[in-house]
């Protein structure tokens, strides 16, 4: 703003030079009223500058037009005659420059009749002329002028740095918007003029090009990011989940997406690998006794109930493993297909355990920051526990109950150092709880145990009904509902703290839920080495069979027999396969009561006490029944044991996997209306971040447990005769042996040998373990080098605080004399003046803002425009060598000379 | 902010009713301090509150909020209110000053009885959750 307002008086003085001298009025005229023609020749001149001074703008801005020949004999007769005048000009010039009033008065009263003669000529001569000749003294005048056009120079760039520096850090200023915007408005104007004047940019135009360019390319990004946004998928949904029941809620949801993001990978490993090639390029249904359903189970096998128990064509699918052959390769692609199954089993888990783990290192990462929080315990709850994004009342109510709490909390924690009131009542009380949940637990594995026992009784015998088929999937699923509300009233015995509590309450279901898985595993196991002891038998009769086929008399011994169709052939019984249907059924029925009791507990519920409510003798809504809560951790561990059933099950049905994610992506949108529709904002809200690496932890866990169960079965079960790409080794691995000796030169089948010796594997375990074990170490001695750091750090501040209230109280002494504006600890300690404290720290703000690299980069801009000058003087060293030379630098000539203008 | 809403509708206005500093955020974005807005103050507001804005901004404002008698420094008085306004004044008189007490303890850095902008900022910006807290989505 100021220095528009002083060119506006010196617009005054141009225009009072200029009915002095007429010949420049004219040449101002003309500037002022063809900008248009004008404006090509001098992309790089300002506008606003041209109209504030057109007297010296003529001067700085004459010369790049001056290139032309055609100009050239007008200018060297125009130089002749104006020689004289030149160097008036030129000392004009300077003495304008140094601002000598006197001086300037005296010369234009010289200049007057020499420029009066020139107006005879027409107009255009007049104007190249006059360019020409300013152009000329101006590089005279530079020679004369140069320590000052340096330091201007310079200061100039310090200023467009400066305005620069006020650009990028805007938005970190705490002025108001009326401010903020007359701030951007005034640098950015000063650097349109400047910069491109400066030969900084390559003239204005590139300049504007460039900020152009800029401004698209942030706009761009910035859509690009709204589009990623808006690519992730159930943002909004999460977003607005969050929003009404706080991040902890959310982080379940974020949880679900990431496992459907996981399976996703799962599913496209496995079906592009293995279910496609096969349907592509096996032999077709029918074509082999695997691959057909037995004349027994013909006339049912379409059925809706055996179907949907995976039997009957289920069961003789893709989607288990008994279907795939053990022909080493298929199609004409020569496609590996058991070596494939192998692989990709492998690497089902070698990639989970991978994502797992990098997911868990990255949450430990964001996460190392939190050192600081026994520091300021009271003051991080008051000032940052309410949650600004919260937008619901009911959010609202539990969010100022559960920071009551917390406050009330901390207070007893704080107190709580002393009291131990009867501490034999509350051990006995916790043992007697402890003993409860196990005998719970214990309970409810024999249960499952007995269970399972009963179903194989029950698989052996005809026309079962549908409760006693599906009973162990029943059993557990009602174990799953009923125990954990039944361990949270066993809790409320043992008087914990609240968070240690909930660790609890998580540990206890995991307990149950793996007890549950495994002993269901352990009875499935019984199940399959019966199956493997009958296999012998079975394997005799199939052969048997098919020898009295093919040599039973009555035959015509000329025409051969046709093959036994493969529905009539007697056959094994599959564990495999078996145990695949087994987990098959376990997920679908898992998944049906999920959303059985989803649509029951909460919905159902929620509806009665939203309608019965008008109607009851109580209040429904505040009393007792209730809206239901959402139970996060029983939700997510119920995700975690799903996700550790279908890594065990993927092995024995590959299209478990599709199932899953069929599952996740329903469970994602049916939850979420569920939530949004019939669910009440929890009272507890527990941090989002630190919870997400524990229930991580528990999939690790339950990864590392569902691996073991398969790499049992693949090492040292062998696989059935008759059914499975396996069929026909010793063990499942063989197939590895067997592609490695077939398909690999000999060498390389040396060298696998070598490397499968046990001299080789036992050292490079011993080396693993020693590599661990250094590792350990290196952390260990990192995080305590850690915790002395923060000791120290801790330290310091103490030191600080008694200095700092020893300076104060000093300084309440004689606060008479202190300079408010001295220093910094000064201007806060001292009570009187507020109002200068005020302005004084939200300077001190802005430069934390702007950091050290002000000062640092302010020093490194004077250098490139001292050297940048050097060049610039160069045609101006010589003035009477020619015109040559400044035609033929006009960029450099022309910067210098605009450096060379006093700045505003 | 993927949506582009232009116009709100009652309920969302509605919806940001519960925030207990809500007339100290108006009061403090306001030209006069009275908590009438225009628009420029407006945007004012929104451009702290939003979730791009820089940290040392969002504490200055932070501190604005909370000193309530605005003398530049938080002050017992200003504790008090906010706790106050935090739990719905269901914490005891005791307790109330055995918090502000306990928050001038571990934030005062100079011993002088209240926080000074320096002492906020010190404490503010090692808080984890300041900065995801502090914001508000449209």
């Amino acid at each position: 703003m100021s220095h528009q307002l002083k060119g506006r008086g010196e617009e005054g003085g141009g225009g009072m030079r200029g009915q002095a001298r007429s010949g420049s009025l004219g040449t101002g005229d003309r500037s002022r009223r063809s900008p248009s023609m004008k404006r090509p020749h001098r992309a790089e001149e300002a506008p606003g500058r041209r109209r504030a001074q057109p007297g010296q703008k003529e001067r700085a801005g004459g010369s790049p037009g001056s290139g032309s020949p055609p100009r050239k004999q007008a200018e060297r007769r125009g130089r002749r005659e104006l020689l004289g005048d030149r160097e008036r000009g030129s000392a004009e010039k300077i003495c304008r420059g140094r601002r000598k009033k006197d001086g300037r008065a005296s010369l234009r009263e010289q200049r007057a009749p020499s420029k009066r003669e020139k107006e005879v000529r027409r107009k255009e001569e007049v104007w190249k002329q006059l360019k020409k000749h300013r152009s000329s003294s101006m590089a005279s005048s530079t020679s004369s002028g140069e320590s000052l056009s340096e330091e201007e120079l310079a200061r100039i760039l310090e200023q467009v740095e400066d305005k620069k520096k006020l650009i990028a850090s805007m938005r970190s200023k705490p002025w108001p918007m009326s401010r903020k915007l007359a701030e951007l408005r005034e640098a950015q104007e000063f650097l349109e003029k400047y910069e491109g004047a400066l030969g900084k940019g390559k003239g204005k135009r590139l300049y504007a090009y460039r900020m152009l360019m800029a401004k698209k390319w942030v706009k761009f990004k910035r859509d690009f990011d709204n589009f990623k946004t808006q690519c992730i998928p159930w943002e909004m949904k999460i977003k607005d989940i969050e929003s009404h029941f706080g991040s902890s809620v959310a982080s379940y949801f974020i949880f679900l997406r990431w496992m459907y993001g996981v399976n996703l990978v799962l599913f496209g490993l496995i079906f592009g690998l293995v279910i496609i090639p096969e349907v592509l390029m096996g032999m077709p249904y029918g074509s082999i006794p695997r691959k057909t359903v037995p004349r027994a189970e013909e006339e049912k096998a379409m059925d809706f109930s055996v179907l949907w128990d995976f039997e009957g064509y289920m069961k003789y699918s893709a989607l288990f493993y008994g279907y795939y052959n053990n022909q080493r390769t298929i199609g004409w692609l020569r496609y590996r297909l058991p070596m494939a199954y192998f692989m990709v089993g492998v690497s089902v888990f070698g990639y989970s355990l991978m994502i797992v783990i990098r997911s868990m290192a990255s949450n430990n990462q964001g996460s190392t920051s939190e050192g600081d929080s026994d520091n300021f315990t009271f003051s991080f709850k008051m000032f940052t526990s309410w949650d600004y994004l919260i937008g619901n009342s009911e959010t609202a109510d539990n969010k100022y109950a559960s920071i009551t709490t917390s406050f009330k909390e901390s207070i007893v924690d704080e107190q709580e150092s002393s009291k131990e009131e009867n501490v034999h009542l509350t051990r006995f009380l916790r043992v007697l709880a402890n003993f409860l949940i196990i005998c719970c637990l214990c309970g409810s594995g024999y249960l499952i145990y007995f269970v399972v026992k009963r179903s194989q009784e029950f698989s052996k015998m005809q026309n079962v009904s549908w409760y006693e088929r599906n009973e162990v999937e029943i059993v557990m699923s009602l174990l799953g509902m009923f125990c954990p509300p039944l361990f949270e009233t066993i809790a409320t015995l043992e008087n914990y703290h609240p968070r240690i509590g909930l660790k609890w309450q998580l540990g206890r279901i995991f307990a149950l839920f793996l007890g549950n898985l495994y002993t269901f595993l352990l009875a499935l196991m019984d199940d399959v080495q019966l199956k493997l002891s009958n296999e012998e038998t079975i394997k005799n009769i199939t052969h048997w069979t098919l020898f009295h086929y093919y040599n039973s008399s009555g035959w015509n011994e000329s025409v051969p027999r046709p093959p036994l169709h493969p529905a009539d052939v007697p056959r094994g019984s599959c564990w495999e396969t078996a145990v695949g249907i087994e987990f098959m059924r376990l997920t679908v029925s898992d998944m049906l009561v999920t959303y059985i009791t989803i649509l029951l507990g909460d919905f159902l519920r929620a509806c009665f006490v939203r309608f019965m409510n008008y109607c009851w003798c109580w209040d429904l809504e505040a009393g007792f029944p209730s809206y239901a809560e959402f139970d996060i951790s029983g939700n997510v561990l119920g995700l975690i044991f799903n996700q550790g059933m279908i890594w065990m099950g993927s092995f024995y049905a590959p299209g478990l996997v599709g199932i899953n994610v069929l599952r996740l992506l329903t469970s994602m949108y049916f939850q979420c209306w569920a939530v949004m529709s019939s669910n009440v904002p929890h009272e507890r809200v527990f941090k989002a971040s630190r919870s997400n690496n524990f229930y991580m932890g528990l999939l690790l866990l339950v990864l590392f447990l569902s691996l073991l169960p398969v790499a049992y079965t693949i090492m040292s079960l062998p696989p059935s005769f008759d059914c499975g790409p396996f069929s026909g080794k010793n063990r499942m691995y063989d197939v590895i042996q067997e592609t490695v000796e077939n398909d690999f030169p000999t060498f390389l089948g040396k060298i696998f040998a070598f490397l499968a010796n046990p001299g080789l594997i036992i050292p490079a375990i011993l080396l693993m373990f020693l590599a661990i074990y250094y590792l350990n170490s290196v952390s260990k001695s990192l995080s305590r080098a850690n915790a002395q750091l923060r000791k120290k750090i801790q330290a310091l501040r103490e030191v600080e605080k008694s200095h700092k209230s020893v300076k104060s109280r000093a300084t309440a002494r004689d606060s008479e004399d202190t300079d408010k504006s001295n220093s910094k600890n000064d201007t806060q300690l001292t009570k009187e003046g507020t109002a200068h404290h005020s302005a004084s720290q939200s300077q001190t703000l802005d430069q934390k803002a702007q950091g050290s690299g002000a000062s640092s980069s302010a020093g490194k801009t004077v250098l490139p425009a001292s050297q940048h000058l050097h060049v610039s003087r160069a045609p101006g060293v010589r003035p009477d060598s020619g015109q040559a030379q400044p035609q033929a630098h006009p960029w450099r000539s022309t910067s210098g000379k605009r450096a060379w203008r006093p700045p505003h | 902010m993927g949506n582009k809403q232009t116009v709100f509708t009652h309920e969302q206005l509605e919806a940001y009713q519960d925030n207990p500093f809500r007339q100290r955020i108006a009061q403090v974005f306001s030209e006069d301090g009275d908590g009438h807005m225009t628009l420029d103050n407006f945007l004012d507001m929104f451009s702290v509150m939003s979730e791009m804005a820089p940290r040392d901004l969002k504490a200055y404002y932070a501190f604005k909020i909370y000193d309530f008698n605005n003398d530049d420094y938080i002050c017992a008085w200003d504790l008090e209110q906010t706790v106050t306004k935090l739990t719905r004044g269901e914490l005891s008189t005791e307790e109330v000053s055995l918090i502000c007490e306990k928050v001038l303890d571990e934030a005062d850095g100079d011993h002088d009885g209240r926080l000074s902008l320096e002492d906020f900022q010190n404490m503010i910006l090692r808080a984890p959750d300041f900065l995801s807290t502090f914001h508000i989505r449209i």
